[in-house]
């Protein structure tokens, strides 16, 4: 638990490119992320948001370019390598197990931390026991965090859409991570859930010092919230710094707003 | 008992000091206090806030949902001679300004940074609050406002002052008198600004006594502490009943999860308002609903046996053995796993207070084996005035006076109350006392009662309200009028009486309730006016007046009052005529006058009359609606037996 101050460089993306046969979905994109910060990547729909932050946690491969993470360069990375250094994500389009409780959801973000082996586990004994209740010690914090105490044993599928979300946010917390991708965390959220949401994610930030890049398309939103924004359109970068200099940015202006021709 | 909240505190932490005196569940977990705990907690907490420049004699704040160190505040507060002040924790800035000012609050309790940020801005206008102690340090991590300090910090100050200091702490609850103020507690200020009410040890201690008497409550009883603690009965039932009796309060782990933390501790004593029980019932009657056919059919049988015999074998009434046989069947089937589900399997006693229940949701509690019972009480009297015993609860009583109170009734109605419970003072009002308290001691409630031959009292109306017959009966309009307004076909009702020979009333139909009914019984009309002077209308609503009639006739005290005649007005009643308030109460004086010419015609004996009114169209126009309105008797009976 750390003051929030904005620290060195954490993560580096440099002319990163991706092509998808003919299609160009980023081209020669660089930015980079620092320590305890809020990042925004923004952009209108299609503008290579959700790419870029596929390339940044594995899912993709950019085409060119590297990607710097506490000072180790890749060309590419693999999920599990990227989780397994401490970025963790949450996703536009909810992937959670819809029949598992809010608990189990979020234990299987300790995935990675647990130790002992799946027969020791399936047979609750010794190690495995006194692991596995470290492990919910934990997920409890999250819960109380979250403030989703209520729905502890209650089916994932079962909740509204806006509580899906934050057991999301809380599976990836369970990570520890270091650094935290957010892809469109208030997408299809009223304005209520919306607050609540920007207000967990800020107290993510000043609690446990974690590093987070976020996608949105809610620039009222973005601009509260983040310390500097990337902006993308068309898969270029149109416009990077804090939120005032992107709001006057003309480039940013005419993507958000069309430009008369 | 003549002691003080942390004298009884002490006496706990020495007589059972690992006996577990809160719980709070978090993380998922429940956590336990123990007394010793408690009382070590409270002495740190104590210490720390002497450490801070706290004085003898100051108020302090608390502001923040049911949580053991709120609670444990209030005595820690009380401790070092100085008096807790609750607030509601949804009260917005200005709300809470106006109460800290009043009370020359210098520090305050609070939970949350909610809550912080909210004294934060009240401490705009009042810069006399120097500290703020907040109990949860989330998100609080980055405010640098002067006299913010978090709860483990103060205990932290207070174990250096304590070393620093032996004894004096000692000392200082030493000096506390069982006759200081312990808690002023605000009223909600329905009526003018909050005042607040001063009480003090003495009388808090003694009214817990008494309900610890009547229901012997004990160290293995358990409570679920989840209402306002701004508020009166949860100060009695969590705080002043839980030192008195040394049971355990449990606090949930929020408000959401109330219900589910209810099934977990399953408390053996529970206090909540009617809501709380309605919410219960819908709760029950939704998913009966859902259920399958077979399990619908049980239901509804098993109901209507609890409904026959349920009370009555409660009460320890004689019931058949056929039944009794079949009321244990369903206690096994129905009665059981319903109480299981709704967390109330190991209840003793549960009570409900602060507005009226309606009948039936009293007796479904009752008939599926819940000791449910009312209590009547105000702020000003420690919630302590009448209490049902077991096996005297009546429907429509709060039963008798509580140990320890004297109770009577004046000439106008109104409920007086003399004893252990009655508030020292309004703080700082010296002028609000004198106004309800006499010269012999009797705190005057507002509320107009009537006790019945075993001396229950029934609240029947707001004193204000009430009037005489030239009979020298009492006369309470709203009491009749809620009586008529259970009909759904009867919208609004204004009641005459006061200076009279007898109860005539203005009535205003129900368009959507008498509509229907109308076009079932295939009686065509042509809109408002012509419904309401339809004669088989008219009849109808003289059978509902019948009806209460037949009621008010059973009612000691209330036959005179049975309605003699009344009139079916032309047109609604409506706010925007003035004739109803904005929350749609009728303004009683403005209608009499407006329609001075009807309220003639039902006292001359005339049998109709006509009249024209303006009326104001929601565009703001004026017009006018005329008829000529049949005024007719309405069927009164014999009173049931010898007035009381």
């Amino acid at each position: 638990m750390t003051q929030k101050k904005i620290g060195d460089v954490i993560l580096d993306v440099k002319n990163i490119s991706l092509r998808f046969g003919g299609v160009k979905a980023l081209t020669d994109i660089s930015f980079n992320v620092r320590e305890h910060e809020i990042r925004a990547i923004i952009g209108p729909n299609g503008a290579g948001k959700s790419s870029m932050l596929n390339c940044i946690n594995g899912v993709y491969s950019p085409s060119e370019g590297s990607i710097t993470f506490r000072g180790k360069t890749f060309d590419h990375m693999n999920s599990r390598q990227v989780a397994e250094m401490g970025v963790a994500r949450t996703f536009q389009n909810l992937a959670l197990f819809k029949g598992m409780s809010v608990i189990d959801n979020i234990m299987t973000g300790r995935n990675l931390k647990i130790k002992s082996n799946l027969l020791l586990q399936a047979l609750r004994i010794g190690p495995a026991e006194r692991e596995e209740i470290r492990h919910r010690e934990f997920v409890e914090h999250i819960i109380d965090f979250l403030e989703i105490q209520a729905f502890r044993k209650t089916p994932v599928g079962q909740l509204p859409y806006g509580l899906q979300k934050r057991v999301d946010l809380g599976r990836a917390l369970a990570m520890e991570p270091q650094v935290l991708l957010l892809d469109e965390p208030m997408a299809g959220m009223n304005v209520e859930e919306k607050q609540d949401m920007c207000r967990f994610i800020l107290d993510v930030s000043a609690e446990f010092g974690t590093t987070i890049v976020l996608i949105e398309h809610d620039m009222g939103v973005v601009m509260d919230i983040s310390d500097r924004v990337v902006v993308l359109d068309y898969g270029k970068k149109i416009g990077d710094g804090t939120p005032d200099e992107v709001r006057n940015n003309e480039d940013v202006i005419s993507a958000y707003l069309g430009t008369s021709h | 008992m003549k002691t003080t909240f942390p004298q009884l505190l002490l006496k706990h932490a020495a007589e059972r000091p690992t006996a577990p005196a809160l719980r709070e569940k978090e993380y998922g977990i429940w956590q336990t206090w123990s007394w010793k705990d408690a009382a070590q907690t409270v002495r740190l907490m104590a210490c720390g806030m002497a450490a801070l420049g706290f004085q003898r004699g100051q108020n302090l704040a608390l502001v923040g949902d049911n949580r053991p160190h709120l609670y444990m505040g209030f005595i820690a507060v009380q401790s070092i001679g100085g008096v807790p002040v609750p607030l509601y924790q949804d009260a917005v800035a200005p709300e809470m300004a106006f109460v800290m000012e009043d009370a020359e609050v210098r520090f305050v309790f609070t939970e949350n940074q909610e809550q912080v940020d909210k004294l934060l801005e009240v401490r705009e206008t009042l810069p006399g609050i120097a500290h703020i102690i907040y109990d949860d340090p989330r998100g609080l991590r980055d405010y640098d406002q002067p006299g913010l300090i978090s709860v483990e910090k103060l205990k932290t100050m207070g174990a250096e002052w304590d070393r620093a200091n032996p004894g004096a702490w000692e000392a200082m609850v030493a000096q506390n008198r069982p006759d200081d103020v312990s808690v002023i507690l605000y009223t909600s200020g329905t009526t003018g600004k909050p005042k607040g009410v001063c009480q003090t040890h003495a009388s808090f201690i003694a009214s817990a006594q008494g309900g610890v008497q009547v229901d012997g409550l004990n160290p293995n009883d358990n409570v679920i502490s989840y209402l306002p603690p701004a508020w009166v009965g949860d100060h009695l039932f969590s705080l002043a009943q839980w030192l008195v009796a040394g049971f355990t309060i449990n606090c949930p782990e929020s408000a959401s999860t109330v219900s589910i933390d209810l099934r977990e501790i399953g408390p053996t004593y529970y206090f909540a308002p009617p809501r709380v029980f309605e919410g219960m019932l819908t709760s029950v009657s939704i998913r009966m609903e859902d259920a399958a056919p077979t399990k619908r059919w049980l239901y509804a049988r098993c109901m209507d046996l609890a409904r026959r015999v349920g009370a009555d074998i409660l009460d320890g009434k004689p019931v058949g053995l056929r039944d009794r046989v079949l009321y244990r069947l369903g206690d096994i089937a129905i009665y059981g796993p319903l109480r299981n589900v709704l967390g109330l399997s190991r209840l003793r006693v549960a009570y409900t207070a602060g507005a009226a229940i309606g009948p039936d949701l009293f007796r479904f509690f009752r008939s599926i084996g819940i000791n449910l019972k009312q209590l009547y009480g105000q702020t000003e009297t420690c919630a302590y005035v009448c209490i049902q015993k077991n096996r005297q609860v009546k429907l429509n009583t709060v039963g008798q006076a509580a140990p320890g109170i004297e109770l009577k009734i004046a000439d106008n109605g109104e409920v007086l109350v003399k004893g252990v419970s009655v508030l020292k003072e309004y703080y700082k009002r010296p002028d609000a006392t004198a106004e309800v308290i006499d010269a012999e001691g009797y705190f005057h409630t507002g509320d107009a009662g009537v006790l019945d031959e075993d001396g229950h009292l029934r609240i029947i109306d707001r004193a204000k309200d009430v009037g005489k017959l030239n009979s020298g009966a009492m006369f309470a309009p709203n009491y009749i009028e809620n009586k008529l307004k259970f009909f759904p076909q009867i919208k609004e009702v204004v009641c005459f009486g006061h200076g009279r020979d007898h109860v005539c009333a203005f009535i205003n139909i129900d368009y959507e309730a008498v509509g229907n009914w109308a076009e079932r019984q295939g009686l065509p009309y042509g809109g408002y006016v012509d419904l309401a002077s339809k004669p088989q209308v008219l009849q109808l609503i003289g059978d509902c007046i019948a009806q209460v009639n037949a009621d008010l006739a059973a009612e000691a005290g209330m036959a005179d009052t049975q309605v003699a005649r009344f009139l079916v007005l032309h047109k609604e009643l409506d706010p925007d005529d003035d004739e109803l308030t904005r929350t749609r109460k009728v303004r009683r004086n403005f209608i009499a006058e407006k329609y001075a010419v009807l309220v003639e015609a039902l006292y001359t004996g005339k049998t109709e009359q006509f009249i024209e009114t303006q009326v104001k169209f929601e565009d703001g126009r004026t017009g006018s609606v005329s008829a000529t309105l049949k005024i007719l008797n309405a069927k009164t009976h014999a009173p049931a037996k010898a007035a009381a």
